[in-house]
């Protein structure tokens, strides 16, 4: 139970602190923030239940008024403005990654954490954050979209990133991965 | 970690923080419903003398958080004139400012210990189904005291590596950072261990 709590408090402020790193933005130099890549990383390392708790306990944070959105941002209000909905989706995105990864056991641990946060984070997120989109700015679910695609080949860049991230935690510290009991096991 | 309650104490900080938020659920729920421009252009003068009469120090304040909903009222604000419907795309941004300026003056005028106090009323149905609501006081702690200490141990890894390399470092650093959130939480774990563990945690 302990470790649970760690755990789950520790990648809480391991997504917090990626979105607040000035230092840290991904390839190309686009100044893309890397929280969403740590809530693949919730889902893909910790798994579906506690990686959803983890991505929850940040929405609590941030309702309860403390600035730990990227860029130092917080507060009530950010759930009722435009980006309301992909901040909703979190808790879900990182389960849906984490139950892939859980139940997808063929393949490279990699590839397979790709997809998941391809599937679980990005169309998770995109499909909630375009209905928020949709309802604050009034416009249709088509037009909401075309606002945001523009961002999708960054988060594809941070789910490759999530995979290869993954695969590499899998070896260097197996007993943490608690999405793949199996590893853990053996490591003890 | 500073927390986004405002520097300047105001008479809303006295009043119960449940009253706050129920009066900002029902007026965003009514704001939503609302498609007037002039109705709502009201309604935005009302929050503004809101955020005007606690004084300067305080609306500044305010404003300064409201600076990330530009991108959008930008955007909406020249596709509505491209498309010739620019009060319509008037009426969606005033909409949308009033939402966020509203909810962020709940947030600036509660401190942080009431709005746990409120997570715990609001978790108390859960707690009668074995939900222990220390566990979670725990949990928002350590995250609060840990996202400093990590956040430290990162800018420790980046400065590292520009010591040894010209180039950014870019996602490369996420590795060995996320390693040290692992081992970060190894070592947690123990030491609530170490101190009883949180089964000693007594339910309020």
């Amino acid at each position: 139970m302990e470790k649970n709590i760690a755990y789950i408090a520790l990648f809480a402020a391991l997504t917090i602190a990626l979105g607040l790193v000035p230092q840290i933005t991904l390839a190309f130099g686009v100044p893309i923030t890397a929280q969403g890549l740590g809530i693949m990383l919730c889902g893909t390392i910790l798994g579906a239940k506690r990686g959803a708790l983890a991505a929850l306990l940040i929405l609590l944070l941030v309702a309860i008024g403390l600035p730990v959105l990227s860029g130092g941002r917080g507060g009530l209000g950010i759930f009722v403005s435009a980006t309301g909905g992909f901040l909703i989706s979190w808790p879900l995105c990182a389960f849906i990654t984490g139950l892939i990864v859980e139940k997808w056991r063929t393949g490279s641990l990699a590839i397979v954490a790709t997809l998941a946060s391809v599937i679980g984070s990005i169309i998770v997120m995109y499909i909630f954050g375009i209905i928020g989109m949709a309802i604050v700015l009034d416009k249709t679910l088509l037009e909401a979209s075309a606002l945001i695609t523009a961002f999708i080949p960054g988060d594809i860049i941070k789910a490759i990133i999530a995979g290869l991230l993954t695969s590499a935690i899998a070896k260097a510290r197996p007993a943490s991965l608690f999405s793949r009991p199996a590893l853990n096991q053996q490591a003890k | 970690m500073i927390s986004l309650t405002s520097p300047v104490e105001t008479k809303a900080h006295s009043w119960r923080a449940g009253f706050k938020l129920t009066v900002l659920f029902l007026s965003t729920i009514v704001l939503f419903s609302i498609d007037n421009i002039f109705i709502l252009s009201a309604f935005l003068a009302v929050v503004f003398t809101l955020y005007a009469l606690p004084g300067m120090v305080f609306m500044k304040y305010g404003f300064s958080k409201l600076r990330i909903l530009w991108p959008f009222v930008l955007v909406i604000s020249i596709w509505h004139a491209w498309i010739f419907e620019l009060v319509e795309g008037l009426t969606i941004v005033t909409r949308m400012i009033c939402a966020v300026a509203l909810a962020n003056l709940v947030t600036m005028t509660t401190k942080l210990s009431e709005m746990i106090d409120v997570v715990a009323f609001l978790t108390k149905p859960l707690q009668r189904f074995g939900f222990n609501f220390r566990i979670l006081e725990l949990a928002i702690a350590l995250v609060i005291r840990m996202t400093p200490v990590l956040l430290n141990k990162g800018q420790g890894l980046t400065m590292a590596w520009q010591a040894r390399s010209t180039r950014r470092s870019g996602w490369r650093i996420i590795l060995p950072f996320t390693l040290i959130a692992l081992d970060d939480a190894e070592h947690v774990a123990e030491a609530l261990k170490a101190r009883g563990g949180i089964n000693t945690l007594e339910k309020k």
